[in-house]
């Protein structure tokens, strides 16, 4: 497979320098360097401009409702936990309507990598505030700045009990593509939130700014060190990039004695019925 | 069925929230079966854990049972609360079973001829150093004497309640229930006239609607179930719980209803077949979700369990309400079914029949159940297993031949169902789509492809409507009053009948029960109810909806309504009573 196996015949809708190319890049990248057929993995994409990209590519996917790609994609991985499941979806998708669902399926640790485009805004219904909007900012739906401080996903993430938490930049693809695989290989739910610039919308979160305030995580840096991890994750000002946080946990269908060997899609039935009868009896 | 005379009483047990009530009711359910009856129970109980009242009926007949009585024959009062609230249900010739040191009875509030069987059941239990949660079981046995059962029946239907609590549980329970049965037997013998003498019908099962309908899930092959906690679906979700290890499936109480509906979508886009369960206010949650379920063309079964609304409503009571909300849920056009159930053996095959309309039609499908069947035991045949054909539709499996290079996930076809392929299927891919597709999956804002879309999804609803069967008529064809109902009120409607011949008031009367509800069987449904001279819709909401429904599909008015929105459901002398007032 190359990169340009994984392209359809649709050429992207993004503003021309959206940070989403960039992301769309190291998706393709890292599934090439895993060696990834189109079906051999599926993707959920949520609604917006990050779950366009579901046109955009050839692969299992399936374009899921605004917020409920995660919910999709534990059904889809409890169906068929050898499937490689990679879930594609915004910061108000994941973080705004569906924050419920981020919560609990960090909770459940499921074998899904998920990848957040952060831009910080709205940018499919024209440029209203998100979630992790900086306090303050002004955008239509909010022209006198936002009240609410900004969401902190990936704090929300490491203290919720997902167990691969990364933060990359859309700016830099090739340690996007390596943040990505590393995901892959995780057993377990893994956040990768992705620092990406809408150059539409959002004109204060630049390439520049992002260059400006980001730094790569060293050897220096213990991601089990949870304590530090989070120290690092709280900073506004200068923003970690690389694996904030790793750890070894069962995943939710390494939980599920029914499914040790087979998955419940491959499973043979063999249900003995009439027993199950006796304790109406 | 025997030609002897039919023997027939219903006994009801009150107390507070605590006292064991559901247990003590569900083992006397089990000995009347065993002692060869038919039964139907009904519960009622406030949403509370302790405290409340508690009630808890049985039915029992040499005949088949249908739905709850009235009146009651033998009225088990654990509480003072129970005798005052249910002193005026009293037949004639009924029993008290009371306990006489905490329970004060006034012998004018009841006919002479109703017997008041005092029984000291906490001086009983206290004599034999039992605990005081025994008290149920006393009463169990004393009620068993009174009517004749068998203590063997008894003691043996104990021992298979409890036998996975160990043998000690076992023990102490059978104690209890022997000193209540033998202080009757040595104090009160042979004062009941109605004793009931074993009958002779065939090994039986006792089963709520929800463990049918969770059992039929497991014979249809159903891999995952998921769930959020209400009533009442909620024991459903138990019952599949208990049964995902032994049966290796997997059942996921998710964060919200949101949740429960999307996961469903996404295991069964895996391949597998999937159901979620819940109540009218989640399936507000889910709403969302049907609409993404009907647009990607998924499979998915869906249960819905009645209570009065909106909002929390009545959480613990029975409603037909929330049909034209099913009917109506999520915005725009898509094909839906909607199955309804009248007792637990149409609970089971409908559920069957559910997922296999579910894969053929790629579509949501739901049950349509209430509190009232969902909770209420009835007696029933074992299910005949080997009559179910698993049929998951056009699906491409990896051991078929077809050639999947040129695969469309949404082929537009004659009958507008396309072929199926589960995620992952080596050599091909495609796009499930929330947005309006091409073909190929690929969203599509095009003139002509919504329009072919929009087409294919709705013949497929054409095709099942062809495919629907009759309508259950009883009674004669040619009758002078038809009476209709949906879902669960078929029980009282045919009991309310049968016992009357189907006449009432010298007239001739017919049922039409209603189980396939949307959509409808229209020519079938207007060729009875053109006959008829007089139609009653008799359902639990206070709109008379499908009576509506039925004026829009088929052009038949109805006549007259019997409506019920209390939470309770319909009595037999109720249906009695208006048909006799509607002459």
């Amino acid at each position: 497979m190359i990169v340009a196996d994984y392209q359809t015949n649709r050429f992207p809708t993004w503003c021309p320098g959206c940070g989403d190319f960039g992301i769309w890049g190291a998706l393709k990248t890292s599934w090439v360097k895993m060696g990834w057929n189109p079906w051999d993995f599926a993707i959920v994409f949520g609604i917006g401009c990050s779950g366009n990209m579901a046109d955009f590519i050839k692969v299992y996917g399936f374009h899921s409702l605004h917020g409920r790609a995660l919910p999709n994609a534990v059904g889809l991985k409890i169906a068929n936990h050898k499937l490689p499941v990679v879930v594609v979806a915004g910061d108000g998708d994941c973080y705004g309507e569906g924050g419920n669902h981020f919560i609990h399926t960090c909770r459940g640790n499921h074998d899904i990598s998920l990848v957040v485009h952060d831009n910080r805004v709205y940018g499919l219904t024209t440029g209203q505030v998100a979630p992790t909007a900086t306090q303050g900012f002004k955008s239509k739906s909010t022209p006198d700045g936002i009240i609410e401080v900004r969401i902190n996903p990936l704090a929300l993430a490491i203290t919720q009990g997902a167990t691969f938490v990364a933060q990359g930049f859309a700016g830099d693809i090739p340690h996007l593509t390596q943040l990505l695989i590393d995901s892959y290989n995780h057993r377990g739910f893994s956040v990768v939130n992705v620092l990406q610039p809408c150059v539409t919308f959002n004109k204060i979160n630049t390439y520049m700014y992002y260059r400006e305030h980001t730094y790569k995580l060293d050897s220096s840096h213990n991601p089990q060190d949870k304590i530090s991890a989070l120290t690092k994750v709280m900073d506004d000002e200068r923003i970690p990039l690389g694996i904030l946080y790793k750890e070894e946990r069962k995943t939710y269908e390494q939980s599920l004695n029914q499914i040790a060997t087979n998955t419940l899609v491959e499973k043979p039935y063999n249900l003995n019925l009439n027993s199950l009868l006796n304790e109406f009896k | 069925m025997n030609n002897l005379p039919q023997q027939t009483l219903t006994w009801k047990i009150g107390g507070e929230a605590g006292f064991g009530i559901m247990t003590v009711g569900l083992m006397f359910s089990k000995v009347s079966i065993r002692e060869g009856f038919h039964i139907f129970d009904y519960v009622e109980y406030p949403s509370l854990i302790r405290g409340g009242h508690n009630v808890y009926e049985v039915r029992v007949s040499s005949n088949e049972v249908y739905c709850q009585e009235r009146k009651v024959d033998i009225l088990v009062a654990l509480n003072q609360e129970t005798v005052s609230l249910h002193k005026d249900e009293m037949k004639d010739d009924s029993v008290i079973i009371y306990d006489n040191e905490k329970t004060k009875i006034s012998a004018t509030d009841f006919a002479p001829s109703v017997i008041l069987l005092a029984v000291p059941i906490a001086k009983i239990i206290k004599e034999a150093g039992a605990s005081l949660v025994m008290q149920n079981n006393v009463a169990l046995g004393a009620s068993c004497a009174v009517i004749g059962f068998s203590k063997e029946t008894m003691l043996l239907v104990i021992k298979d309640m409890f036998l996975d609590k160990g043998e000690q549980v076992v023990k102490d329970n059978s104690i209890a229930a022997t000193l209540g049965y033998d202080y009757v037997s040595n104090n009160y013998k042979d004062k009941f006239a109605k004793k009931l003498t074993p009958s002779k019908t065939n090994d039986q099962i006792v089963l709520t609607g929800n463990e049918a309908i969770g059992l039929a899930a497991l014979a249809s092959d159903c891999r995952f179930y998921c769930a959020y906690p209400m009533s009442p679906s909620s024991s459903l979700l138990h019952f599949m719980a208990a049964k995902a290890d032994e049966c290796g499936i997997v059942v996921k109480h998710a964060e919200d209803e949101i949740a429960v509906i999307n996961m469903g979508i996404g295991a069964s886009y895996g391949g597998i077949r999937a159901m979620v369960g819940t109540s009218g206010g989640g399936f507000s949650l889910m709403v969302e979700g049907l609409g993404l379920a009907g647009l990607t063309e998924t499979s998915l079964v869906i249960f819905e369990g009645q209570r009065p609304g909106p909002a929390t409503g009545l959480p613990t009571w029975t409603a037909q309400a929330d049909l034209e909300f099913l009917m109506h849920a999520a915005q725009d056009e898509f094909p839906r079914i909607i199955l309804s159930p009248g007792d637990v053996e149409e609970a089971f095959w409908l559920t069957v029949e559910a997922f296999n309309l579910a894969d053929i039609y790629q579509t949501p499908v739901f049950i349509l159940s209430d509190k009232y069947l969902a909770e209420s035991h009835k007696s029933a045949a074992p299910f005949d297993f080997t009559k179910i054909k698993i049929d998951r539709g056009k699906l491409i499996t990896s051991g078929n031949t077809t050639d999947l290079s040129k695969y469309l996930r949404y082929q537009d076809t004659s009958d507008g169902i396309s072929p199926r392929v589960i995620v992952g299927t080596k050599g091909t891919y495609f796009l499930t789509n929330s947005y309006e597709h091409e073909e190929n999956g690929l969203s599509t804002e095009d003139s002509s492809q919504r329009i072919k879309q929009v087409n294919k999804r709705a013949r497929k609803l054409v095709l099942y409507e062809n495919n629907l069967p009759a309508p259950n008529l009883y009674g004669d064809m040619d009758s002078d009053i038809t009476l209709i109902a949906w879902g669960s009120t078929k029980g009282p409607v045919i009991s309310a009948l049968a016992q009357n011949n189907y006449v009432i008031a010298g007239k001739t009367v017919n049922f039409l029960h209603l189980n396939h509800v949307w959509p409808l069987p229209r020519k079938a449904i207007s060729n009875i109810l053109s006959r008829s001279k007089k139609r009653i819709m008799i359902e639990g909401n206070s709109t008379g909806q499908m009576g509506k429904v039925l004026r829009r599909e088929t052009g038949v008015v109805v006549d007259d309504y019997l409506l019920k929105y209390d939470g309770r459901p319909f009595y037999e002398d109720e249906i009695i009573d208006k048909v006799t007032k509607s002459l």
